[in-house]
């Protein structure tokens, strides 16, 4: 047999429409990525409800407050604590927490604290005292305005 | 290295630059990785704004006594609902299988007093206000749905307002 020798050549075809398809990817991901780190604990498990809409603007001046019940494997667990500003603590620690933040905005803004929004975050099966613990707790630090986090039904 | 032609044509059109396909593909497949890796959903979430002051800081006259409404929620030992009563009424509910109740009757208590107001919207409507009484073990879900059922319609896409004006009382009891 004659073996010709071939050149060591490649042939990879014509790449342009990977590519084409490929830049689609990229720029599906670039548009949805969101590099924000929305305060959003995954042991909770929000309650649902109709009636949430999803705010339209960003609201300014929020402090989110999440109530967590469960382990990262979402069992239930006896400690209950909330998860704010990046500390867990229990719910009666929360005050002192709470006063800070309040003198800290007052301190950027007159009227900042009275527009600033509690957010909490508590699980659907958390008690319903212990969410009203922690109102009545961010309204003796000063705060009036509250939102309470739900998702909406599947 | 790629050599040029250059027995016969150092000035002829041949000189194509041919563009290496094989890097360019390498390298937007790393940035396609990155993105991969860095992507991360998020569960878009929705908001009820409730504004509660302070109980100390409500004006001690209000100008119109129209009936602040209790509601209250009643739990079982598990934290599920076992009843509700409205200025002392008992409302029926039902539970579906996953044990959620269903605050229909509720619902339509809170609908026709707004009707009877004026209609969600009206002064009258807007002046009308709950106050929840709600035992300390109640899941916090069926609050949310109770909260739901009092405060809002959502008929087709649209949500109407009803009640605006919700009131926690002093958790009944403490474990």
């Amino acid at each position: 047999m004659r073996v010709k020798k071939k050149k060591q050549q490649e042939d990879p075809g014509d790449m342009t429409a990977m590519i084409d398809i490929v830049f689609q990817l990229i720029a599906f991901f670039m548009v949805l990525i969101n590099f924000t780190k929305a305060e959003q604990d995954q042991r909770i498990k929000l309650p649902i409800s109709e009636l949430v809409k999803v705010p339209e603007e960003e609201i300014h001046d929020t402090i989110t407050l999440q109530l967590v019940i469960r382990d990262e494997d979402l069992n239930l667990i006896d400690l209950h604590q909330v998860l704010v500003a990046g500390q867990e603590k229990s719910i009666d620690e929360l005050e002192p927490i709470l006063r800070r933040e309040f003198n800290a905005l007052k301190e950027k803004d007159e009227n900042a604290p009275a527009n600033a929004t509690i957010i909490i975050r508590a699980d659907g099966d958390a008690p319903t005292g212990e969410v009203q613990k922690i109102i009545q707790m961010a309204q003796k630090a000063g705060f009036q305005k509250f939102s309470l986090r739900a998702k909406e039904k599947d | 290295m790629k050599f040029r032609k250059s027995s016969r044509s150092s000035s002829s059109e041949d000189d194509k630059i041919e563009l290496q396909m094989t890097p360019m593909i390498d390298i937007v497949f790393q940035l396609l990785t990155f993105f991969i890796m860095t992507f991360n959903i998020v569960a878009q979430e929705g908001d009820f704004n409730i504004a509660m002051p302070a109980p100390g800081a409500m004006p001690i006259e209000i100008e119109n006594t129209a009936l602040p409404r209790k509601i209250v929620l009643v739990a079982d030992d598990e934290g599920n609902l076992a009843s509700i009563s409205v200025n002392g009424t008992n409302l029926s509910f039902g539970v579906d299988d996953d044990n959620i109740p269903d605050f229909g009757p509720l619902h339509q208590l809170i609908l026709k007093a707004v009707e009877d107001e004026g209609g969600p919207g009206s002064e009258g409507a807007q002046s009308l206000e709950v106050e929840l009484v709600i035992d300390f073990k109640l899941k916090y879900k069926n609050t949310i749905s109770a909260i739901s059922a009092i405060s809002g319609e959502k008929k087709g896409g649209e949500i109407t307002k009803l009640i605006e004006k919700l009131r926690f009382a002093p958790p009944k009891r403490q474990p």
